[in-house]
């Protein structure tokens, strides 16, 4: 009988024992999990900027400015600028497609519809937000081009204005999404207000709901241009791999993503200067929309409103 | 009545005044603005609905007659007629194989620390602002850390372990702040209760808020998978080959995935103009299952999601 206590003792006390440990054990577990998120982002400025390093050695940091790209010439030459021209002409074609239509869409959804109306609009244009963005490429190839082709007379098979279009659209969701929630915040009364003094809807949304909400609205413009910046399967099938430098959005341009698509679909063999160039276009990629995020981080914290 | 005035815009600091009657020849061209600025926001929206409309009308016209068994179970090939995505859909499947667990480990983990045992200092707002500046980097960068850490050091090559562990660190920002959000919801009564039956912290945690939290944190993997399912970047610079003909059997094989195949059709279709059907109707496959995965997402939120 004692031996049976006994025996119970045991086992509760060495039960206790682990409890205690593992009480003690979770937290370091825990942390070490937590801890991998940050080194997710040091493997990849360091991979970026090591790998950018053997670029940097072979190549002048002068020469990425220049014009002229041609990586798998017998003299090759690295130059930048046709890359970072693409990414900027589909990016600005994006914005002026994304952002008037977001915006709009996103006033009419918070200040114009009837709340019914708002409850199955708002997740039709959320699943818009869900589509993989090869789909767009796709619908790029397959609709948008062709389209335009027989409307624009001498508009390449692949150029700057589809891929920046379709991008638009893909962003569309985005913008509306995250100005939708910032004007949503505004509160109730300073519409009321608006309302009582005699204002119409218009007005109430362009002069008093806009302005409460302008750093969300800013906010989610930056970081549409970053979503366009760092967009790439649709550039990479819409824009074409053309390494000139142009302005001309009826042209074939490559951007900086679809570069490094392209590269590394089999073209440049580890340990060339070309595959080295990858990862120098990383890193500028990076820093861009690093640069992006922050800022729109910098605005809504310090143009925030409290109501 | 006629002299009564309004006050109009402050002009140059000085108040300038109308008359009754101004105020009321106004007020129709403004009332007419407001109509008409409502039917023209109101057609963004019509555009957009429109634009997905013409998308999916797209796919499906482009795909008719493409979809059939033989399509989904046959091998991969050159040929137009002949080839079948089976292989493609396994890769997929095998990607989430991988992706599910590791996100849901690493994701439900940090944030069971920061919710639970960090304190409002300074790791917390560190892994925070480390989190939100990861879900902001574009993934074809992802694609270059997996080809450099996964595939080069750890020399995995382009298995389906390397485009599954890249992909887990792409869409872990997303498990990580749903996860968040969804031990957040839990309410402090649960956490007392549980340590007035004399429960270690540890305990509680795994008995009572994981439990309790476990929709929210179903429906934000499900979402997170969802992305990850249809992410095509990553995996072409990991180098996944555009033709494979032999069927992954396990996760060190080299393999393809549906998004992967929709682009190199895609690309080549260019060529062969039947590769544009393919690349439709793998389409159509990818975006039902996607449609499956959010529907499951949307049930178990509706159903087991408890406010208190």
């Amino acid at each position: 009988m004692s031996n049976l206590v006994n025996g119970k003792q045991i086992n509760k006390k060495s039960n206790s024992i682990k409890f205690i440990q593992t009480e003690k054990m979770m937290p370091v577990i825990l942390l070490l999990i937590a801890s991998v998120s940050i080194l997710t982002s040091i493997g990849i400025v360091l991979t970026l900027i090591v790998d950018a390093s053997h670029f940097f050695r072979e190549v002048p940091f002068k020469e990425i400015f220049s014009t002229k790209l041609a990586p798998l010439k017998e003299n090759p030459s690295f130059g930048f600028l046709p890359l970072i021209a693409g990414t900027f002409v589909t990016s600005a074609i994006a914005m002026i497609v994304a952002i008037p239509t977001g915006l709009t869409a996103a006033m009419y959804l918070s200040e114009f519809s009837s709340v019914n109306r708002r409850k199955v609009l708002k997740p039709i244009i959320e699943v818009l937000a869900g589509i993989p963005t090869i789909v767009y490429g796709f619908f790029a190839y397959s609709f948008v081009t062709p389209l335009l082709m027989k409307i624009i007379p001498g508009l390449e098979a692949k150029n700057a204005l589809s891929a920046g279009i379709v991008m638009g659209i893909m962003i569309i969701p985005l913008v509306t999404s995250l100005s939708e929630d910032a004007m949503n915040a505004v509160p109730d009364s300073m519409r009321e207000g608006a309302l009582a003094l005699g204002s119409t809807r218009l007005e109430v949304t362009l002069k008093v709901i806009v302005p409460a909400a302008i750093s969300g609205i800013i906010a989610s413009f930056v970081l549409a241009i970053s979503r366009a910046i760092g967009e790439t399967m649709i550039v990479a099938i819409a824009s074409g791999s053309t390494k000139n430098f142009t302005l001309d959005i009826t042209q074939p341009m490559q951007t900086m993503t679809a570069y490094i698509v392209e590269f590394t679909s089999g073209d440049a063999g580890s340990g060339t200067v070309g595959y080295y160039s990858l990862y120098a276009v990383g890193l500028i990629l990076f820093i861009f929309t690093l640069l992006m995020n922050l800022l729109a981080r910098y605005i809504t914290k310090r143009y925030r409103k409290e109501y | 009545m006629k002299d009564t005035v309004y006050v109009d815009n402050k002009k140059n600091g000085i108040e300038t005044y109308i008359s009754a009657e101004m105020a009321q020849k106004r007020m129709k061209k403004r009332i007419l603005l407001d109509k008409a600025a409502g039917i023209i926001f109101s057609f963004t929206i019509i555009f957009a609905l429109f634009v997905l409309g013409l998308l999916i009308y797209r796919v499906v016209s482009e795909s008719i007659g493409w979809v059939d068994i033989q399509f989904l179970t046959g091998k991969l090939s050159i040929s137009a007629e002949r080839a079948g995505i089976k292989s493609v859909i396994i890769g997929s499947i095998l990607l989430m194989v991988i992706v599910a667990p590791v996100t849901l480990f690493l994701g439900v983990g940090t944030a069971i620390y920061m919710e639970e045992y960090s304190k409002k200092g300074a790791i917390q707002s560190l892994i925070n602002t480390n989190i939100s500046n990861l879900s902001g980097v574009p993934s074809v960068i992802f694609g270059l850390l997996g080809l450099t850490v996964f595939g080069r050091l750890f020399n995995l090559g382009s298995s389906v372990l390397a485009g599954g562990l890249t992909m887990s660190l792409l869409v872990l920002p997303i498990v990580v702040v749903s996860s968040q959000e969804a031990i957040r919801a839990v309410p402090n009564f649960l956490r007392d209760a549980s340590y007035a039956l004399g429960a270690t912290k540890w305990t509680t945690i795994w008995r009572i808020v994981l439990p309790t939290a476990i929709p929210g944190i179903m429906t934000g993997s499900i979402l997170s998978l969802s992305r990850a399912i249809g992410e095509t970047a990553p995996l072409v610079v990991l180098g996944i080959p555009a033709l494979i003909l032999r069927t992954p059997t396990s996760v060190m094989d080299d393999f393809t995935a549906l998004p992967i195949q929709i682009y190199y059709w895609t690309l080549d279709a260019v060529l062969t103009k039947e590769y544009a059907n393919l690349a439709a109707a793998t389409i159509v496959v990818l975006l039902v299952l996607l449609f499956v995965m959010n529907s499951i997402a949307i049930i178990i939120r509706n159903k087991f999601q408890r406010r208190y």
